[in-house]
């Protein structure tokens, strides 16, 4: 749990205001001039849009640590990417009180051709860190992962387990008033794991706010004191750990035909 | 107007994401983040150019060889087809090929920038004007090796030296300018249009015909009617490759159309690409 608590009168940290984001996609895998022409020709309207999040609102005070719930193509990634203001909304409004960590750890590996230790300092550079906090910084990540010897070799010769580890350590590295982690927990084997909780009750500690995307709902039980179960880019439940992931495994039994069980 | 809500102690700092309308964000503001994340471009490119191994000798003989070979080519195939010859044409098809590959090559490399970007794109914030930039920065650093081979093909082309020569620093200053602005607008252009980058091959070689690199500015200008004549500086590489080639082969000092007509090119494509790039890049993230 987070220790920090809200003082009196202070504003949520977070505040998400009906908020709807909808992507963009063609209906051709890519769009050209050609199909353009083509789609003109017939008349044809181009674009498909996926309402990813439909007009979600939700609140959160300092010391929350919000646990995020969902199948997978819920929204929770798109809703994170909103908070980390990489998404502008299409409708609403969000409001958020202090650094936030950005996708870092999503963003780390988009070339397998460059070595860990270079996806690390891009990424860290694109965030707006200096070069020497940067280096320093990747020193640390590469220490924490234990990828030392790894992270001069391109990532495309990473195996997955190494890829989240180091995913998970670029996003407890960047030291953000409020930490969002998108499915990075999993990573590593038992040792790891230790490893990474025991970071994650360090980060509790200085963090305002946390988000957390995880399919373990037991992590999600464990550490968060928020909840929210997301369906279809719609807010279904906003209630306490417990209770919404009760209801949305009740709701998986009941087993709604549409929705899939690969998560599990 | 409504009064200005009173800032609380707890807005220090409270950003606030909204529904962009159509038109740019916050210049100043959009300035100072690009400024400080230049770093970021620098070593983007950098690692581009790494992973291409063309720091090794054979990839920077390669950067040399092959605008090299090319102009090897075209001078054949001009001396078969006319009565031009000799090593100073060949000089000059050097300098303005070697030139053109790099306003060429930030073009293709901007295009694909932004689409290129994916993973880092929809996950990270930052000015996405960085892309292009980083593009454009590689494409410099791959011309950079051709310049003493330039150099050394004016030597051996018996050039009359002038201090002149030393003003084509202007005119390379303002074709990397131009190229950031086209290599922004190929960006854009690119992420609504993905088969942009099959149509620039056709559209950059006809462009080099149209350009003063087989040909010298003053062929233009005697062998077309005069009517044409004001219409030439309607080619942005008429001026900016013309003033480039002739500063640096002959020393030849350019009218002042030729300057201005450079000048007036390149702060088009710079403010005209940069505000389109803006305008449209918070839309670039749902359109991936
Ligand atoms: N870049 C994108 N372009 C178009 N559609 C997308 C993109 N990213 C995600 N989507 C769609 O948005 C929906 C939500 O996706 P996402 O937020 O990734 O879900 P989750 O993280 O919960 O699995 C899905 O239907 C997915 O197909
Ligand atoms: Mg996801």
């Amino acid at each position: 749990m987070l220790r920090q608590k809200p003082e009196p009168g202070e504003p949520p940290t977070v505040s998400v205001q009906n908020l709807s984001i909808t992507y963009r996609t063609t209906f051709e895998k890519v769009p050209t001039f050609k199909s353009a022409i083509v789609r003109l020709g017939r008349g044809e309207r181009a674009i498909r849009e996926v309402l990813a999040v439909q007009d979600m609102s939700f609140e959160v005070p300092r010391g929350t640590a919000m646990g995020i719930i969902g199948a997978n193509g819920a929204g929770k990634s798109t809703l994170m990417r909103a908070l980390a203001g990489v998404l502008p909304p299409t409708r609403g409004r969000i409001e958020v009180r202090g650094k936030i960590s950005s996708l870092l750890a999503l963003g780390v590996g988009f070339n397998g051709m460059l070595s860990g230790r270079e996806n690390v300092i891009l990424g860290g550079l694109a965030a707006g860190l200096s070069r020497e906090a940067v280096n320093q910084r990747a020193q640390e990540i590469a220490e924490f992962a234990e990828l030392t010897e790894f992270m001069d070799m391109p990532m495309r010769t990473y195996s997955s387990g190494m890829f989240q580890r180091l995913a998970f350590s670029v996003s407890v590295h960047m030291d953000p008033d409020i930490l969002l982690i998108d499915e990075a927990l999993s990573a590593g084997d038992a040792s790891f794991k230790v490893k990474a909780s025991e970071k994650m009750n360090e980060l509790m500690s200085s963090a305002r706010a946390m988000f957390l995307v995880s399919h373990s709902l037991g992590s999600i039980q464990q550490m968060c004191n928020d909840c929210i179960w997301i369906h279809k880019g719609k807010l279904m439940m906003h209630d306490t750990p417990e209770r919404c992931i009760k209801a949305y495994t009740t709701f998986l039994e009941v087993g709604e035909n549409a929705f899939t069980l690969d998560d599990f | 107007m409504a009064a200005k809500a009173v800032k609380s102690k707890w807005d220090a700092d409270l950003q606030v994401y909204e529904p962009h309308k159509i038109g740019l964000p916050n210049i100043k503001q959009y300035y100072r983040d690009l400024r400080t994340r230049i770093p970021f471009a620098v070593q983007f490119s950098r690692s581009g150019i790494k992973a291409a191994h063309s720091q090794t000798v054979f990839g920077q003989m390669w950067l040399v060889f092959n605008p090299l070979l090319l102009a090897m080519v075209y001078y054949i195939l001009v001396s078969l087809l006319s009565d031009r010859g000799g090593i100073e044409y060949l000089a000059h098809i050097v300098g303005g090929l070697f030139v053109f590959f790099f306003i060429s090559g930030s073009i293709s490399a901007g295009a694909g920038s932004v689409t290129g970007g994916g993973r880092l794109i929809l996950n990270m914030a930052f000015p996405r004007l960085l892309m292009p930039l980083a593009a454009v920065r590689t494409a410099f650093f791959r011309f950079i090796p051709t310049l003493p081979v330039y150099i050394l093909i004016n030597i051996v082309a018996g050039a009359r030296w002038s201090w002149n020569m030393l003003l084509g620093v202007v005119f390379l200053f303002l074709i990397v300018v131009f190229s950031v602005g086209m290599a922004a607008i190929m960006a854009t252009l690119q992420v609504y249009f993905r088969d942009t980058t099959s149509f620039l091959p056709y559209f950059l070689r006809i462009w080099l015909y149209l350009s003063p690199v087989l040909w010298f500015v003053e062929d233009a200008e005697s062998r077309l009617p005069a009517h044409i004549h004001p219409f030439l500086v309607f080619n942005p590489l008429f001026s900016l490759i013309g003033g480039w080639t002739d500063l640096t082969l002959r020393g030849l000092m350019p009218e002042p159309r030729i300057w201005i007509a450079a000048f007036v090119w390149a702060v088009i494509a710079l403010v005209g690409g940069a505000l389109l790039f803006m305008s449209r890049e918070r839309d670039f993230a749902v359109r991936i």
